[in-house]
């Protein structure tokens, strides 16, 4: 078996390793400006927490298959398309962002949050010095599982129009083409590594102290 | 001369709990009265009530003469220093923008938050040089207690609370903390309101000891006064003073 990369292949899997970032950055992008603020909100309002949460938990259950095919047929979000596949992995990715940015909240200790309140600190000055500061940590950590799960993922979105390196992986299995599928596997793979080490690089870079 | 806090008839509800019941006394200028009790004696309570942290279900709590409740929640609080057992530092912050916060908060110029910072550091014997720029966790538990005392200073609030504050430190510590405190009172003229479970510190600090039993004040007194002073709860407490240590 022989895996030959031809001029015509390696142009095309820079354009699919382009599309695939693009897909994964948009779906961690409207991700991220929806879970962060949640986890916010849900951190001051104790009983919607188990509605939202389970929310998230029962989209990260459903298999990423079925989920994209439940898409098609619905309105406006739905469709063949990028959209489509963008909706369906912000969804996927809302979970761990919401969960960690709740985690790393309410983690503070509650001497620090009393001791800040009684310096007179405002509700903002709480959040964006104390708060979000001791947990960014935690939160990163779930953007982090986020970003490479969705890189994964997002392989799948091939299958219902999305593009992205999956249309190698999918290409390949219908021709029983090896090279084809390394050509979409290999690369998703590595920019999944990167992702997370650089992710965990920062990571470590905020440690609180 | 009128006092600068004033319990008028304080009454604070927890849910079915009453945990303090019709507290009524006054805190004069210049004065450390100390709020001595068992746990739960409602003594905590009584402190979060004087910077608005908790709100009392009757009567009110007066501070400079104005109700807790018709103050602005932020002012107040900026109004008073607060010190808590563990100190309560910000982890993410330096000793010196720890002690800094308050005056960073009222928006005070930076070159001036430095000399404050340094001139407290000085006061509560931590040498800016060596600990400006440490974390909290690079600090024993008697230190982080003493930036926790010059954080509540910061903004020269002309009233301190004291929850506990030197509880978690060894007996010690404890003892070179309180003999500072006494330093300060003296040289600041401070008002303090200081909460204790500890006999002897309340008789060391204050100028006046309020006993609280299940949320009611059972005598207010001079620290002389209340070692002659008669009842069941103040045997108690007297009688920690007494225990005798038999090596076995």
């Amino acid at each position: 078996m022989t895996f030959e990369i031809t001029p015509d292949l390696a142009g095309e899997i820079m354009d699919l390793t382009v599309e695939h970032l693009v897909l994964v950055g948009v779906s961690m992008g409207i991700a991220i400006a929806l879970a962060l603020p949640a986890g916010i909100l849900l951190t001051r309002r104790a009983p919607l927490r188990r509605w939202v949460i389970g929310f998230a938990n029962v989209m990260q259950t459903v298999p990423s298959l079925a989920l994209f095919g439940f898409l098609i047929p619905l309105p406006l979000i739905g469709g063949i398309g990028k959209h489509t596949a963008i909706v369906a992995l912000v969804l996927y990715a809302l979970l761990p962002v919401l969960r960690n940015t709740l985690t790393g909240i309410l983690g503070v200790d509650p001497a620090v949050r009393e001791s800040a309140i009684a310096m007179g600190m405002t509700g903002r000055q709480l959040l964006y010095q104390v708060e979000l500061p001791l947990a960014a940590r935690t939160i990163l950590a779930g953007v982090r599982v986020a970003t490479v799960t969705t890189i994964g993922t997002a392989t799948i979105a091939a299958a219902i129009g999305g593009g992205g390196l999956g249309v190698f992986i999918f290409r390949g299995l219908a021709s029983v083409d090896s090279t084809l599928i390394l050509a979409g596997a290999v690369p998703a793979a590595l920019i999944a590594l990167l992702a997370d080490g650089g992710l965990g690089w920062v990571e470590k870079k905020l440690s609180p102290g | 001369m009128s006092a600068l806090v004033a319990f008028r008839n304080v009454s604070c509800r927890i849910g079915e709990k009453e945990i303090l019941r019709e507290l009524s006394l006054g805190v004069e200028a210049g004065d450390t009265l100390v709020l001595l009790g068992r746990s739960g004696s409602g003594k905590t309570t009584a402190l979060k009530m004087v910077n608005g942290l908790l709100q009392p279900s009757a009567g009110e709590v007066v501070v400079e003469g104005t109700a807790t409740t018709a103050w602005d929640p932020i002012r107040l609080k900026r109004r008073i220093g607060y010190v808590i057992q563990e100190a309560g530092l910000f982890p993410h912050f330096t000793v010196e923008d720890n002690v800094g916060l308050v005056p960073r908060l009222e928006g005070w110029p930076p070159d001036k938050i430095q000399a404050r910072v340094q001139g407290l550091l000085e006061q509560v014997g931590l040498p800016p040089a060596e600990f400006a720029a440490r974390y909290p966790r690079e600090l024993s538990g008697g230190q982080r207690q003493r930036v926790g005392v010059a954080r509540a200073l910061a903004a020269d609030p002309p009233l301190l609370l004291f929850d506990e504050p030197f509880g978690a430190l060894d007996p010690i510590t404890r003892v070179e903390l309180q003999r500072q405190f006494l330093e300060l009172r003296r040289r600041l003229g401070k008002t303090a309101i200081f909460v204790t479970h500890d006999v002897r510190e309340a008789l060391v600090v204050a100028t006046r000891i309020a006993l609280l039993h299940d949320g009611r004040l059972v005598l207010l007194c001079t620290p002389a006064e209340f070692l002659r002073a008669q009842g069941e709860e103040i045997r108690a407490f007297l009688a920690c003073l007494d225990t005798k240590v038999e090596p076995s």
